[in-house]
């Protein structure tokens, strides 16, 4: 059983929800992201998602595409990311998703992305702009490396596409709370509340709800009808702005904890 | 050759398809399905023709350079006269194409993205013309550069979002464009000005396009009665030059020859020639070639012509590159501003920055050419945008 599947099983046996952390790995520099994967995991992240960086991020609002340009600036490269991963994993059996756009993955080369990211115990990928039908290459190399590829609904999707991408679903399902892009608007969970219960209903994985999740509140009105609660502009948002002090890792351990005790 | 591209799934050989959000995904499933429902409804199409002849004033003349021809001393020398069409360019074949689509589907609002301006003009036109909301997304860069074009849209009653990421020119106007789509994608209609994006748009730009090639074959065949030896356009996105290549796709006789941007030189780093000297790469909905690090993070565009100023090119070129159909080559700023005031001083005609990338081009070609060889050129658009640019250039403080 993967990481992924053995972790959420794990929280649903004890009723409990999981707290999915999204930071952009090489913000402010590897170094530091690696110091924050375990402050995450410390403070009560049971999933995390790492973005790789590019400089063309179309579904990201601002706080994340400064913070891509931040790690691009620092020197990240896909490759780097995979060897944070593969340090982290010495240490930690925490369930790792890379999310980012699909043609740092191509330019790296899909079989051996596959290969290297199953190495260093990537447990799933996440790529914004690799809807299902772009990702015949990809996906059954990636199957082969028992590596997910993690499925995105959207508000916009229609009930025919939802049953089939949803049925389909591996690792967990992330339904996107809202049409726009990251960080933008905060989620309202009134309004996607008989979504989410459709597709936890046609989905064989645990579903995740992620955009405009920003404060304990919000985590908590998600955590009520979601199985997963994705957090990330506002870590992000953290990071950039304690970024270089000594208060950094006890600022982001902080609202994890608030986030955590929320759900 | 039977050419028949896209496949069914928006690809064009390893190239095309759709790289996208989900949340985009339905909206393009949809403006597919009523895209198809247009090409088999004649009525749509007697509708484009009938605001082409009446609105923008085709057929654009098919001119014989007779002075550039005698001096080059080789090959006979047409240029199909897109500058001539209402808002100075070929641009508006293409919105009139897409938004009387956006009319049929019900949209009021529209948005585009925009370099050298002229996509932004004349998506802001049309939009007045159907009293449409149009929200235009433009490149700081590219704001200062074209700083007529702006106040040409803001007057045609359009709002011009400046976009300060990345780069500032055409390519981040595009990021913004898909970020504003995703965020409005219900009600608002994403009119994309080149043939690239994710599908349909490369193949329903082609064929609005089109209509540049399909009278340039007609025309010439009246005046010479016969095909052309070869066909030639400028590439930035490369709408003008697949509507002038894709109707003589099957003509394996003509040469068809793409010119990109050398900005400072292709060796220098500081260029937009994407085919010339990219790799292929996924951006903005599309596998195509890209200006790319081997990380595959995309790399600033360099070229004097905003509408150039892109690091990528449209899928059905990068096709016919591999295939061998078509040639792509590549000019430097400094050529293209010759070629800039050698036709405006031979034959009054004062193109556009990014048309004169061709006619440099011809300057090379035509003179190894025999006399009985004929070259058709595509003079995408005029050049009153690029005054400030060329004043620049030269010295001159106007």
């Amino acid at each position: 059983m993967s990481r992924i599947t053995s972790t959420l099983n794990a929280l649903k046996a004890r009723g409990e929800k999981a707290l999915v952390t999204f930071i952009t790995a090489g913000d402010p520099d590897l170094k530091t992201s690696e110091q924050l994967v375990h402050s995450l995991v410390e403070s009560g992240a049971d999933l995390i998602e790492l973005g790789f960086p590019f400089s063309d991020p179309m579904a990201d609002g601002p706080t994340i595409q400064l913070s891509s340009e931040r790690a691009l600036a620092a020197g990240t490269t896909l490759r780097g990311v995979l060897d944070l991963v593969g340090r982290v994993r010495q240490h930690s059996n925490v369930p790792i998703v890379l999310m980012g756009y699909y043609n740092p993955v191509f330019t790296y080369g899909s079989a051996k992305f596959a290969r290297d990211a199953a190495a260093v115990g990537v447990d799933g990928l996440l790529l914004v702009d690799l809807p299902p039908e772009e990702a015949e290459e990809l996906h059954p190399l990636l199957t082969a490396a028992e590596v997910d590829l993690i499925t995105l609904l959207a508000p916009t999707t229609g009930a025919e596409r939802t049953a089939q991408l949803a049925a389909a679903s591996e690792g967990f399902l992330y339904y996107v709370s809202m049409t726009g892009v990251t960080g933008s608007q905060r989620v309202d969970a009134s309004a996607i509340t008989s979504a989410v219960a459709d597709i936890k209903q046609m989905s064989p994985v645990p579903v995740a709800v992620g955009f405009g999740v920003s404060t304990p509140e919000d985590a908590k009105s998600i955590a009520a009808i979601a199985d997963a609660v994705v957090v990330g502009s506002a870590l992000v948002k953290l990071i950039a702005e304690f970024s270089g002090t000594p208060l950094l890792q006890s600022e982001v351990q902080g609202l994890v904890r608030q986030l955590k005790a929320a759900i | 050759m039977s050419y028949q591209e896209p496949d069914p799934r928006g690809h064009f050989g390893q190239f095309g398809g759709r790289y996208v959000a989900e949340t985009l995904m339905p909206a393009l499933l949809d403006l597919e399905e009523n895209y198809k429902q247009c090409q088999a409804d004649p009525s749509f199409q007697t509708e484009f023709e009938s605001y082409l002849k009446n609105y923008v004033g085709r057929p654009s003349p098919l001119y014989f350079a007779e002075r550039l021809t005698e001096h080059l001393g080789g090959a006979k020398i047409y240029l199909k006269r897109e500058d001539l069409n209402h808002t100075g360019a070929h641009k508006v074949n293409n919105t009139v194409g897409q938004i009387l689509l956006a009319r049929r589907m019900g949209k009021r609002k529209v948005i585009a993205e925009t370099g050298a301006g002229q996509h932004g003009v004349a998506t802001a036109t049309v939009a007045a013309l159907f009293g449409l909301q149009c929200d235009i997304f433009m490149g700081t860069e590219d704001i200062r550069r074209q700083s007529l074009n702006v106040f040409r849209m803001k007057l045609l009653g359009a709002r011009v979002h400046e976009v300060t990421s990345g780069t500032a020119t055409l390519k981040d106007a595009m990021n913004e464009a898909l970020r504003y789509w995703v965020t409005h994608v219900r009600d608002t209609f994403y009119v994309i000005g080149t043939v690239a994006g994710p599908h349909p748009y490369p193949q329903l730009v082609r064929d609005f396009q089109s209509v540049i090639g399909h009278e340039s074959k007609q025309q010439l065949m009246e005046a010479e009665g016969l095909l052309p030896d070869v066909a030639v356009a400028c590439i930035g996105g490369g709408s003008n030059a697949m509507g002038l290549f894709y109707p003589f796709v099957n003509d394996a006789s003509v040469r068809l020859i793409g010119v990109e941007a050398a900005g400072l030189g292709v060796e220098t780093g500081k260029h937009a020639a994407s085919i010339s000297a990219g790799r292929v790469g996924v951006l903005h909905g599309n596998k195509t070639y890209l200006l790319q690090d081997e990380d595959g993070q995309i790399q600033h565009a360099h070229s004097i012509s905003a509408g150039l100023d892109y690091p990528g090119v449209g899928p059905e070129h990068a096709l016919l590159k591999d295939l061998g159909r078509a040639e792509y080559v590549s000019v430097t700023d400094d050529e293209a501003l010759a070629a800039f005031r050698m036709i405006t001083e031979m034959e009054g005609i004062i193109p556009a920055l990014e048309s004169a990338h061709a006619i440099a081009y011809l300057l090379k070609l035509a003179p190894e050419l025999s006399p009985e060889k004929v070259v058709l050129v595509c003079l995408s658009g005029r050049g009153d945008k690029d005054i400030h640019t060329v004043a620049e250039a030269m010295g001159v403080d106007l």
